[in-house]
């Protein structure tokens, strides 16, 4: 199996690497369009601030590539908000890959929401033995509406999409890499997804 | 709905836990990666490593130790101690640390808070606070408590706030070491004034303790070293406590 970590300079992916290791599969961090093109599987992270890291993508031409793709693609954080329609950090376009917009939680709560959540309602063969109401690992400040796309939610201030899927496109607000047992499960689930590249 | 926070707190020095660790049969209770598999295990939301080198040496081995910890540890963990510079906070978040704790650099040099936002995002900031009551107000001290600032805490917890910290971590002097509680009513003022999560330290000695942190204190985390280290309180015990009192935590 060949596992490219899309690395284009946004936040900590070395977590993720370690991740799949524990899992026996080795990632490759890589940039390079023809090699994201031909893997097996792509993960697309992201931590910081949105309209950098739209930037770093867009520098690295990955903008118009990432949305081309057909074999599974699992954005993780801010990797999911990019693959959505746009969002109100830096008032940033997105790839548009989901039919939503992300909005930042309002002062009534404690912003970033920083911890552990439950999700429920799981629609989809990412969630296959992760039952509801398991705990996930979040940080966030901004988030996905709860849309047709949305296959989890979690309740934050509001009932929100802590997880989309549109086609081979997923992505997870929380952290699967972090999440434990739950977030491993999570990931092995990914790896096992039937690829059609 | 978001939980509550436990937090074990181990101080590193030279790549090794310092003082002894005895809450379970353990290989070897100094060696930091093997304790950090075993409190994931056992419940714990996060951990902190508080490097208490002095040598550049010791340093290194820290980072060492971070990778390692990343490489065999499924939960988040925060690194903190000596943390000077953005170029000290690059290393420790590329060797796997999700968040790095600053204490004393913040105070010679406010800016550096802004400077970690805007380069890593606030997600990974958190501002460790040390303070004291000495005459019913609240002062900052620096280098673990010892020397005082003109800092009053709740001021000093709104600037960092204001310059992009995405947490505190807030250690009482009075209640630190003493096992009489935390200090919940500075912590219910802090959590007030702020919205960012704010985590208790200090004074940890009963899980009733834990209880009224949560409660009273309002804060969103709790983190101990003792109490856990000595087996004292076991984790699973502590949340299922907190939980027969209606506070949410992960079990």
């Amino acid at each position: 199996m060949k596992l490219i970590i899309i690395d284009y300079g946004a936040g900590n992916i070395k977590s993720i690497q370690f991740a799949f290791k524990r899992l026996g599969v080795d990632a490759i961090l890589s940039n390079n369009i023809d090699e994201i093109k031909t893997a097996d599987k792509v993960i697309f992270p992201g931590v910081g601030e949105a309209s950098s890291a739209m930037k770093m993508l867009q520098e690295s031409g990955l903008d118009k590539i990432i949305p081309t793709l057909k074999q599974p693609v699992l954005g993780i954080c801010l990797g999911m908000q990019l693959m959505c329609n746009f969002s109100e950090e830096g008032n940033t376009k997105g790839l548009g890959i989901f039919d939503v917009e992300i909005k930042r939680f309002s002062n009534a709560v404690k912003v970033p929401q920083m911890g552990w959540n439950t999700v429920s309602n799981l629609k989809s063969a990412l969630f296959t033995g992760v039952k509801e109401k398991e705990f996930m690992y979040l940080v966030h400040s901004f988030y996905a509406e709860n849309c047709k796309e949305c296959i989890a939610t979690t309740t934050y201030e509001t009932a929100y999409a802590a997880a989309l899927q549109k086609d081979n496109f997923y992505g997870v607000q929380f952290h699967p890499e972090k999440s434990s047992l739950a977030g491993e499960q999570l990931l092995k689930n990914f790896l096992e997804l039937q690829t059609n590249n | 709905m978001l939980t509550k926070r436990i937090i074990p707190c181990l101080d590193i020095k030279n790549g090794r836990t310092v003082k002894g660790v005895n809450f379970v049969n353990l290989i070897d209770a100094g060696d930091p990666v093997i304790l950090a598999k075993q409190y994931a295990e056992l419940g714990a939301d996060e951990l902190v490593f508080l490097d208490i080198s002095a040598t550049l040496e010791g340093r290194k081995t820290m980072l060492e130790m971070v990778l390692k910890v990343a490489e065999q540890v499924n939960i988040p963990f925060t690194v903190g101690g000596g943390i000077s510079s953005v170029a000290d906070v690059d290393l420790l978040l590329k060797s796997g640390a999700d968040k790095v704790s600053i204490n004393s650099s913040a105070i010679k040099r406010p800016e550096l808070v802004n400077e970690l936002a805007e380069k890593f995002g606030n997600q990974c900031v958190v501002i460790a606070i040390d303070a004291k009551q000495i005459d019913g107000e609240w002062i900052v001290h620096l280098a673990g408590g010892t020397i005082p600032t003109n800092l009053n805490l709740f001021d000093w917890a709104k600037e960092v706030e204001a310059r992009g910290a995405g947490e505190i971590l807030f250690t009482s002097m009075n209640n630190d070491g003493t096992k009489a509680g935390f200090a919940n009513e500075a912590l219910a003022k802090l959590s007030t004034e702020l919205n960012i999560p704010i985590i208790a330290s200090g004074g940890a000695g009963t899980v009733q303790h834990f209880i009224d942190t949560f409660k009273i204190g309002k804060s969103d985390a709790a983190l101990a070293a003792s109490v856990f280290h000595f087996g004292e309180i076991a984790i699973l015990d502590l949340k299922q406590a907190l939980e027969q009192h209606n506070i949410p935590v992960r079990i």
